[in-house]
């Protein structure tokens, strides 16, 4: 079966050759490998676009997990924002509060959309409904957004991982982050190259990040992490544009994050047995939410 | 090549709050009781790893549960699927295992009613994105992104040629296919990937095949 690229050397190249954007290349790859058309590829997006919408919304009304552990945060943050005091600026705030919205819906089991994960779902939302406000983008440039997203989670997946499980959050939120400055600098009008530099920007910053929910929940510290990818993202992308380019190639910068990943201790990798989940506050809140009796926790049944 | 939609990537849209430990478990539940054909009336459910370490947080288990009563990832009863399961008639247990398998998210469905009984271990690989490894002792590779037939048959020459006869005969192509036997001669299974959704008619014409002794499908 023919494949236009498994790599993003592969995709750089592809879209400078067809002179298209790298959403185009995704597309045209999904309809190699699935068979699907066009306007099927394209209406399946245009629902998770409105999915993800939806998040944002619902998040930014304020919601709480039944745990308690995470809510109400994207309210506060975008309250603040609109007091003109922001330091780091509007649309990066904005970005963020947006981002947290949608994993605190995650976190109250609400309706969102992975990107490439369930506890990394807020960053490509997050950053693209900030970023529509300053590039008054079309419906369909918003839903390619999406698939250039998509193209580069695609070669992580396949060539690394995007399992907290398998490699630390730097496989989640890392990569996310990743994803979505490559998507931003698209957006922005900047080159497939420049996509490709401000991923790599980006994942050499999340590198080594390790995965330790508190409690195993993807709540502390997931959701204040899809807040910081958000953030890195947009200044990622920003760098790209401004013509910043990285050292070490972009498919190099992911093979480093699979084998880090590999090299990771199970107790760092989703099991909530290290870092923050084993910190003494991040014991007794485990403690308190499911109980002491360890017994009652590893069976249950009905 | 695990990943082959970018809807694996952008997607599931599905229930909070884990990709792998909420829509991963509800897939595996939910293939586990597409493969067993019915809702079982008992489940035994093992899980390992980090599925072990943290279901309860992730909802991993209502989410098996919610996959074996028929809920795709996005719907919204899988947050009541305890609930449902005993208004319906199914017991079950979750059973945290300390053993260490290959893949961090695993677990074993054991599954079963009057009728009979199915063993599944299925992995959730990341993104909600999962693999059935094993299948009654069968060690397969199943991603439940295709519609699928399984077809269980004695070890003999010929078997694997009239099947692809009779798949070929509809016109419809095969997208991966692999066998396997536990020994020499005995019982062996063939796990076919393909492209349509499989008819009725050809999974009896399946079945009447000689030396095949079961056939079960996995649509999309």
């Amino acid at each position: 079966m023919d494949i236009l690229f498994s790599n993003v050397k592969e995709l750089v190249e592809v879209a400078e050759k067809e002179q298209q954007p790298i959403s185009e290349i995704m597309i045209r790859q999904e309809m190699l490998l699935t068979r699907r058309s066009r306007e099927d590829i394209v209406a399946q997006m245009e629902n998770n676009l409105a999915v993800m919408e939806n998040s944002v919304e619902e998040g930014l009304k304020g919601v709480h997990s039944s745990s308690g552990l995470t809510g109400g945060d994207a309210v506060l943050i975008q309250n603040y924002m609109k007091t003109g005091k922001s330091l780091s600026g509007e649309l990066l705030l904005d970005a963020v509060s947006k981002a947290v919205a949608t994993n605190e819906v995650n976190a109250a089991m609400g309706l969102i959309c992975a990107t490439p994960t369930a506890g990394a779902a807020g960053i490509v939302p997050g950053t693209l409904f900030a970023v529509k406000n300053k590039l008054n983008p079309t419906h369909e440039q918003m839903v390619n957004y999406l698939f250039t997203t998509g193209a580069f989670g695609f070669i992580v997946a396949n060539n690394a991982s995007i399992s907290g499980a398998a490699g630390g959050c730097q496989a989640e939120t890392g990569s996310a982050a990743s994803m979505a400055a490559a998507a931003i600098v698209e957006m922005a009008g900047g080159t497939p190259q420049q996509s490709a530099e401000a991923f790599s920007i980006v994942m050499k910053n999340m590198l080594g990040l390790v995965c330790d929910p508190v409690a195993g929940l993807v709540e502390v510290p997931c959701v204040k992490r899809n807040a910081m990818g958000a953030a890195k993202a947009l200044v990622g992308a920003d760098m790209a544009l401004a013509g910043v380019v990285s050292v070490i190639p972009t498919d190099e910068v992911i093979e480093a994050m699979h084998k880090i990943g590999q090299s990771m201790p199970s107790a760092l990798r989703e099991t909530a047995k290290g870092g923050l989940a084993a910190t003494p506050t991040g014991k007794a809140l485990e403690a308190e939410i499911f109980g002491k009796d360890k017994e009652s926790r590893d069976t249950v049944t009905k | 090549m695990k990943f082959r939609s970018v809807f694996e990537i952008i997607g599931p849209v599905m229930i909070g709050p884990s990709s792998s430990h909420t829509a991963g478990a509800a897939r595996i539940g939910l293939v586990a009781r597409d493969l067993f054909g019915r809702q079982p009336e008992w489940a035994t459910i093992h899980l390992y790893g980090s599925f072990a370490e943290t279901y309860k947080g992730h909802g991993t288990d209502v989410a098996i549960i919610g996959g074996l009563l028929g809920y795709d990832t996005f719907d919204e009863r899988i947050r009541t699927a305890f609930e449902d399961a005993e208004r319906l008639g199914m017991s079950f247990e979750f059973i945290a295992e300390e053993e260490e398998m290959d893949h961090p998210n695993t677990a074993k469905l054991v599954i079963g009613d009057k009728e009979g009984v199915m063993e599944l271990i299925g992995i959730s690989i990341g993104g909600g994105t999962m693999e059935v490894v094993e299948l009654n002792g069968f060690p397969l590779r199943l991603s439940g992104h295709f519609p699928a037939l399984l077809v269980v048959h004695d070890d003999r020459a010929g078997v694997i040629a009239n099947v692809s006869n009779a798949i070929a005969a509809q016109d419809m192509n095969i997208a991966h296919m692999e066998v396997g036997r536990k020994e020499k001669g005995k019982m062996a299974l063939m796990v076919i990937e393909v492209d349509q959704v499989v008819n009725d008619e050809l999974i009896e014409e399946l079945r009447a095949l000689p030396n095949v002794t079961q056939v079960s499908t996995l649509a999309n």
